[in-house]
């Protein structure tokens, strides 16, 4: 069969299973709805929350990144993971102790005040839409790419989709929809990674195949380092960024992956606190699996890729070269006129342009893998995409719905009406999200990035003082936050789009970049909040009884609805 | 209650401190003197930076459940299956 039947049949049943959950899993009250019931397992909890964090970015995009940056790309790499430690013991079993629906819900119970849920409700939508919008437009990349339709249509195509179960089944569907496409990602990616890692070292753990050697007996780091050298990039395993930026985007990514509001939610579906600990053990050991072939991915795609194209004939490149070359993702001028292609550092001689998202798309055909792994990949890709782009919605319809509509603008709503208006919440979010996708604003790839450096200076600091400093006081949390967001939006502004004056590389505070500066902003939301609370009133003594309370495991019960 | 809580943030300082070694510290701040340590074909820095902190957050995890796990239990706090 061909990549494209492939493609089709792969596609097919993954979408017909998640479809089919999606109907089994519909919720029927706003407590299956938020919180999936509350009852969910921890292994399923830990599985949909993997799937929940693994976004496009992570399947499609980050070890092509780490492929072109080596060393530099590490930073991905321990910061969306360590972000997990300091989610598992500074903020899940609290949260889940506190038990309610959404994070401004804590927020706004633990600052007794609404000006304070009102600013967490802006940051949890600020965050939320500026992320799903790059999922939405990763779903049209990968349909667009693989099947030959338009972006539009693959765009659509998502989006119904996810319409469909996220409106369907709400966090109860989704949490089942994500167990599912965990598993198709996780053996779409491993699967190629095997492949090759065997193909070129002949072990068959990739992680431990990208440190060893080629049928050379020349270990694989060093031949890479070495091309890098010939070809004047800069040595693959030491890298060029500043230590400091590298230490300030590392800080930043984890701090802002614990923040996120879609990635806390899932610890409020647990049972009870030890759950929520289990859970986030689980989360980490199902993401870490995908986390550590990344970059051996990285290094044998890259060798891969300088051996096939550098100072080789135009006219002699593989059947893929030129397919990609359709798509614009791989572009080649001959700028000597001698028909090679000299694919160097040096930007005057360099003749060919490679899009970092190729290095795991197109990986199973430079490799020449049999079809039905080159179109696994796609299946794989829209899962990643789909199940982060879910979660991403659930947020936004239930801080629409239930922070906003229930909390502050109409109490007395039913339990049906609330219902009503976090589907009607999902269906408008697709809408604009799917916009999005469409007609990609220049800005989208450059935000999402920066979407951690908003959580990080944001609802990091609000949420930890908040259970680790029982004096922490509405005005402290309120003033911090707003300023930790406020400086995190002027950076990224001044150095993203040029307000304020811009400014380029060497404007840079301290040397550090704008997707490093949420770790500097986070320093100001806590040390803002901290000196704030010293010079007003201590908060009321039910706050106080509250923080004392959530820091005892038992009588979680299960999340509640006020 | 105070004593759970106090041991609790022990746990926690120690936890943590591993878990800023293991990659602030290995992966970044001393990365080049690592570097010169090779174990296979990693330099060791480069391989804490991509594989050692990674494996080290999910054994911190697991030491974590199975330590608070204990505590719960010593004061109490643990709850059964069937709530």
């Amino acid at each position: 069969m061909s990549i494209q039947m492939w493609t089709w049949v792969l596609v097919g049943v993954t979408f017909s299973l998640y479809i089919g959950i999606a109907i089994w899993s519909r919720a029927g009250s706003t407590k299956e709805f938020y919180v999936a019931g509350g009852g969910v397992s921890p292994l399923a909890n830990g599985l949909a929350t993997a799937a929940d964090w693994m976004s496009a970015a992570s399947f499609i995009s980050m070890a092509g990144i780490i492929s072109f940056e080596g060393y530099d790309g590490s930073v991905y790499l321990m910061g969306w993971t360590g972000g997990y430690v300091l989610l598992a013991l500074l903020l899940a079993p609290y949260l889940r102790k506190f038990g309610k629906f959404t994070v401004p819900d804590f927020i706004g119970d633990r600052y007794y005040s609404n000006m304070a849920r009102s600013v967490a409700v802006f940051c949890a939508l600020l965050v939320s839409f500026t992320y799903v919008a790059g999922q939405m437009q990763g779903v049209g990349i990968v349909f667009s790419r693989f099947l030959e339709v338009d972006i539009t249509t693959g765009v659509i195509i998502g989006m119904v989709i996810v319409l469909f179960y996220a409106v369907l089944g709400g966090m109860k569907g989704i949490t089942y929809t994500q167990v599912a496409q965990y598993c198709v990602l996780i053996f779409a990616f491993m699967v190629p990674a095997i492949f090759i890692s065997i193909q070129m070292t002949g072990h068959f753990i990739p992680q431990l195949g990208f440190g060893s050697t080629d049928g050379n007996g020349i270990y694989l780091l060093d031949k890479l380092d070495g091309l890098h050298k010939d070809l004047g990039f800069s040595s693959y395993t030491t890298g060029s960024k500043s230590k400091l930026d590298v230490f300030c985007i590392t800080a930043a990514l984890m701090v802002g992956t614990a923040g996120l509001p879609h990635v806390i939610v899932r610890f409020f579906t647990v049972k009870k606190v030890a759950d929520a600990r289990k859970s986030a053990g689980w989360a980490l050991l199902f993401i870490a699996i995908l986390y550590t072939t990344a970059p051996a991915i990285s290094v044998f795609s890259r060798t891969n890729l300088i051996e096939t194209v550098s100072d080789k004939k135009y006219a002699d490149m593989p059947k893929w070269f030129k397919k990609w070359e359709t798509t614009g993702l791989i572009t080649f001028i001959d700028k000597n006129q001698d028909q090679v292609i000299q694919y160097v550092a040096n930007k005057e001689l360099n003749e060919l342009e490679v899009n970092r998202d190729i290095m795991v798309l197109a990986n199973p055909e430079i490799a020449s893998l049999p079809n039905w792994v080159v179109a696994l990949v796609a299946a794989g890709g829209l899962a990643a995409a789909l199940s982060t782009a879910a979660g991403l919605l659930l947020v936004i319809s239930s801080s629409v719905a239930h922070d906003l509509i229930k909390r502050m603008v109409n109490p007395r709503i039913s339990e049906k009406g609330e219902l009503i208006a976090a589907r009607a919440a999902a269906v408008v979010a697709v809408c604009v999200a799917g916009y999005f996708g469409i007609n990609p604003p220049g800005f989208v790839a450059a935000v999402v990035a920066l979407a951690f450096g908003l959580a990080a200076s944001s609802f990091f600091p609000a949420i930890v003082l908040g259970v680790f400093y029982n004096k922490m006081n509405k005005q402290g949390a309120i003033s911090g936050m707003i300023i930790g967001i406020l400086l995190m939006l002027f950076y990224m502004t001044k150095f993203k789009f040029g307000w304020w004056f811009g400014g380029s590389k060497e404007d840079w505070w301290f040397g550090i970049s704008p997707e490093g500066f949420g770790s500097i902003a986070m320093m100001a939301n806590f040390i803002v909040s901290i000196i704030v609370s010293k010079f007003t009133p201590d908060p009321p003594k039910e706050v106080q009884e509250i923080v004392e309370n959530i820091r005892i495991p038992s009588g979680a019960g299960a999340a509640h609805n006020h | 209650m105070q004593a759970y809580w106090k041991q609790n943030l022990k746990y926690l300082t120690i936890l943590l401190i591993v878990w800023f070694t293991v990659s602030f510290g290995a992966g970044i701040l001393f990365v080049n003197q690592l570097n010169l340590i090779k174990i296979g074909g990693f330099k060791l820095g480069f391989w804490f930076a991509q594989q050692g902190a990674i494996y080290t957050f999910v054994i911190l995890i697991l030491v974590y459940i199975r330590l608070m796990n204990k505590l719960d239990k010593k004061y109490g706090f643990q709850e059964e299956n069937n709530l």
